[in-house]
């Protein structure tokens, strides 16, 4: 009787199951009043497209509460760092909206001026789930835009790193220009060399040759100026470092390639290598823009500023309230926080109940209750009723915050590691370096008059860019594969750091959990439906975890009036239903003597003196966990570090074996040293984590993955964003990482073959044009070839498993 | 001889308005957003008369016209 479950009606609005309840409207059932009120609102502008578009698309108003949240926006200083352009009469301001989904959000958000008439337009950028709003700033104010876009149903994201101006993504078009005019030249000297590629080199002797090759000289200009201008920044950035990167080889190629063909074309001896060089230049540049892809709506260096409120309740002395941003709370103010609002500085309880819930900074899952007079930490929600609070810290000085001041946010990811790419770089040229070398002493000997064309021509074959190629394209298609899995790695290099690690690291709340879910199972005698409605009233009446895991487990039943409510925290509740007087909690607090379940905590009942049962509440791990860790466990050193209590310790000793190392009760602090200590003892890191607590640790590692249910959710910074239900595939894709080196040494090799046959030109100082001009589109096409087929060949392997796991692998384009 | 010279320069005066087009088409920020453009073409307008009369907002009103 405990698994009747009602007739099924889903919500109009969100789709969602509306239980046994639903709230009927407009001959219309919705779940609950929020879903209610967005159908109405849009109903009343006559915006119904909005649902015969598409089924259901609403988002679940359940969980949004919002009362004078977007005062702050009527705040001026607030206001000039949100609105991109304004003038007498007109701005721009553009939201991040993470709740649009679906082409009805598209429709009812590019339709914002039918509800209010101050807004001009609004315009979606769906891939950066952004709306573009167009207002005139006399009639509607930002804030109710903001209050309309909550109404119905597109809560803005607006957090402290929208005010900071590196929130501020800006699309780089500067490579684009750097492509298409290098693309115009190469393609056009191409087209002027011809009659020289086929005239046996005797084409330049005539005068049309010498306009041609003038012509190409012209074209070649901008290339070599604009379009290869960043290969001599990140040269001489490397220089000055004292590093030097693949790009310094190149360049010189570059600059040696340039000098000989003006050298060439104004003394009238040859055509140069111009088409060479524009091609090469070319290549490159697309190589490395294939290689870049961003994903624009997702964000990979969020810190606690994209966490945190952007406005807090300051109440004023005169004991008026005043919304302000956050960052104008200064020690000993008072502030208002409401329930579900997060604590933005370390404060002092100064009036109501505090219940803070810090699941999202330590993991713990049991909120924290503080008594006045106690200080509690940024970072949690309150959970509890309205709180009145004086602050002792402010918000960048607070305990959590700190965590960021570690060295390991200071220094760039990229400069930790420096990837093979420039090692092998510099290795080749010192060979070619001393073939050119050898070849002018050999030539010196026998025909003093060939050296300059045979050391420059070895020069210009020198160039490493068959490896920048090979590079470029096997990580621009390996990130592409990934994505299709839902791994979204944030650049190139985290493929190798993640193919070079010997150590995994789990977080367990989020990670290999279920967040929010757990599995409840009832032992003992069958409750009657009394009972258990009894039993779910009590349940009702607390807000431990445990409690309200009963509650959702148990089915609907009216409530039953009771009285002496009485509760023990940690231990258990009780109270007198009628005649009956029922208790619940530990065997503890019921006096019973019982071995604990296997896994979990059990909940026992006990009616008038007399146990009825219990119930076991675990966490649920997410699926494939056992098939994961056993895969991982062959070849990688494998952690858990837990914020939560160590109820679990049994359970996860069994999955993960005895060689691994459980820790509990973790703070970020601690996380970060622990991925310190591995680190020292010369192991690279991988950590997966979820939440804030371990964004420490996900910096410090060499390559953090955020494990998230929801992309657009918030999650810590990291190197790749990942999908939590494609976690079964985990394993193979961190082996698939692990070939990107393979494939870049087989395309080098490959490479290196087409670099023989031109070298054996080069070394006679009989590079003519042509030959240059055939191999290098050759050598770059083959390259390009290979690496695309071997990174989707090598990905057979994910396919299948991904079949096995039943996980659709679908380009989804971020 | 002349002939090439007229034809060279005629087919670099092409390519060099093809090298424009496309920067134009960068700057106008065409590559940016890919996706939304597509689903918004498929809309029906009820009635086009009351909505987004922005000169400003040059893709829109491209859409109005087609709709």
């Amino acid at each position: 009787m405990l698994t009747a479950t009602p007739a099924e009606t889903s919500c109009y609005h969100c789709g969602e199951n509306c239980q046994n309840h639903p709230i009927p409207f407009d001959e219309k059932s919705f779940c609950c009043e929020g879903c209610k009120t967005v159908y109405s609102i849009i109903n009343k502008v006559d915006l119904c497209d909005y649902y015969s578009l598409n089924h259901s698309p609403g988002v679940n108003q359940k969980h949004i509460n919002n009362t004078g949240k977007y005062a702050v926006l009527d705040d001026q200083t607030v206001q000039e760092k949100l609105i991109k352009f304004k003038d007498a009469t007109i701005s721009h301001v553009t939201f991040y909206t993470p709740q649009m989904h679906c082409s009805s959000c598209i429709w009812l958000l590019e339709h914002l001026g039918k509800i209010n008439a101050g807004i001009l337009s609004s315009q979606v950028n769906f891939l950066k789930k952004e709306v573009t709003v167009v207002y005139q700033h006399d009639k509607v104010s930002l804030r109710t835009i903001a209050e309309i876009l909550t109404s119905v149903g597109y809560e803005p994201h607006i957090s402290l790193n929208d005010l900071s101006d590196k929130g501020l993504k800006k699309y780089n078009r500067t490579r684009i220009f750097k492509i298409g005019v290098a693309g115009f030249a190469f393609g056009n000297i191409m087209m002027l060399s011809f009659p020289e590629y086929f005239s046996g080199g005797h084409f330049e002797q005539q005068q049309l040759g010498r306009l041609f090759s003038w012509l190409n000289l012209v074209l070649a200009l901008p290339v070599f100026f604009y379009s290869a201008s960043e290969f001599y920044i990140s040269a001489w950035a490397g220089l000055k470092q004292k590093f030097l990167n693949i790009d310094a080889p190149i360049v010189l190629a570059i600059v040696i390639t340039f000098g000989r063909s003006v050298y060439e074309i104004l003394t009238q001896t040859g055509a140069g290598y111009l088409d060479s060089m524009s091609g090469i230049v070319f290549f490159m540049l697309v190589g490395r823009f294939f290689q870049d892809k961003t994903y624009s709506s997702l964000t990979f260096n969020r810190d606690y500023t994209s966490y945190f409120p952007l406005g807090v309740t300051r109440l004023e002395e005169d004991g008026s309230e005043k919304q302000v941003p956050v960052s104008d709370i200064h020690q000993g103010d008072r502030i208002k926080v409401l329930s579900g609002e997060i604590i933005p500085a370390d404060a002092i309880l100064f009036m109501g109940k505090a219940q803070i819930d810090y699941s999202f900074v330590t993991g713990e899952s049991i909120p924290v209750d503080k008594q006045i007079g106690e200080i509690i930490y940024a970072g949690g929600r309150q959970t509890g009723g309205a709180l009145e609070l004086e602050v002792v810290r402010e918000v960048s000085q607070s305990y959590l915050t700190q965590l960021w001041n570690n060295d390991a946010f200071r220094n760039e990811r990229e400069e930790k590691k420096v990837s093979f790419i420039h090692r092998l770089a510099r290795q080749f040229t010192w060979v070619l370096f001393s073939i050119a070398i050898a070849s002018a002493i050999y030539w010196s000997i026998h025909d003093p008059t060939r050296v300059w064309s045979a050391v420059t021509a070895v020069l210009i074959v020198a160039c490493p860019c068959a490896l920048l190629l090979s590079a470029t394209f096997t990580n621009g298609s390996m990130l592409r594969m990934l994505q299709k899995f839902g791994f979204y790695a944030r650049n190139a290099n985290v493929i190798e750091r993640i193919g070079d690690a010997d150590s995994i690291v789990f977080d367990k709340t989020g990670t290999i959990t279920v967040q929010q879910h757990a599995d409840v199972s009832y032992e003992g005698q069958s409750l009657t439906p009394q009972q258990a409605a009894m039993v779910r009233t009590l349940a009702a009446q607390s807000s431990h975890p445990l409690s309200r895991a009963v509650v959702t487990y148990l089915p609907m039943y009216t409530r039953v009036p009771f009285s002496s409510f009485k509760e023990i925290k940690g231990a258990g509740i009780e109270a007198c239903f009628d005649k009956q007087n029922v208790r619940m909690g530990s065997p503890g607090f019921l006096g019973l003597s019982v071995t604990a379940p296997e896994k979990g905590s059990a909940i026992y009942i006990e009616a008038n003196g007399r146990i009825l049962g219990r119930f076991s509440v675990s966490t649920v791990y997410r699926e494939h966990l056992n098939a994961v860790i056993n895969n991982l466990k062959s070849d990688f050193g494998i952690s858990v570090l837990s914020g939560d209590n160590a109820a679990e310790r049994r359970h996860l000793n069994s999955v993960f074996g005895n060689d691994a190392t459980l820790q509990f009760n973790c703070t970020p602090h601690e996380k970060l040293e622990f991925i310190q200590a591995l680190q020292q003892s010369g192991h690279k890191v991988i950590m997966t984590g979820d939440g804030l607590n371990d964004a420490g640790a996900l910096q410090q590692s060499d390559a953090g993955i955020a494990i998230t249910d929801n992309v657009n959710n918030f999650s810590p910074a990291c190197d790749v964003i990942f999908e939590g239900k494609n976690f079964g595939i985990l394993p193979e894709l961190i082996r698939y990482c692990r070939k990107e080196k393979t494939i870049i040494a087989g395309s080098f090799i490959i490479s290196i073959l087409y670099n023989f046959v031109g070298l054996w030109f080069a070394v006679q100082g009989a590079l003519e044009p042509v030959i240059a001009a055939i191999l290098m589109p050759i050598s770059s096409v083959s390259i390009v070839a290979f690496t695309t087929s071997m990174s989707s060949l090598l990905a057979r392997k994910l396919k299948t498993k991904a079949k096995e796991l039943n996980i659709n692998a679908s380009y989804d384009e971020r | 001889m002349s002939a090439i010279i007229i034809l060279v320069s005629a087919s670099l005066l092409v390519a060099l308005g093809f090298l424009a087009a496309f920067i134009w088409s960068v700057k106008s920020g065409q590559y940016e957003d890919d996706y939304t453009p597509a689903i918004r073409m498929l809309f029906d307008e009820k009635q086009s008369t009351n909505t987004n009369t922005n000169n400003s907002n040059r893709r829109n009103d491209g859409q109005q016209q087609e709709s």
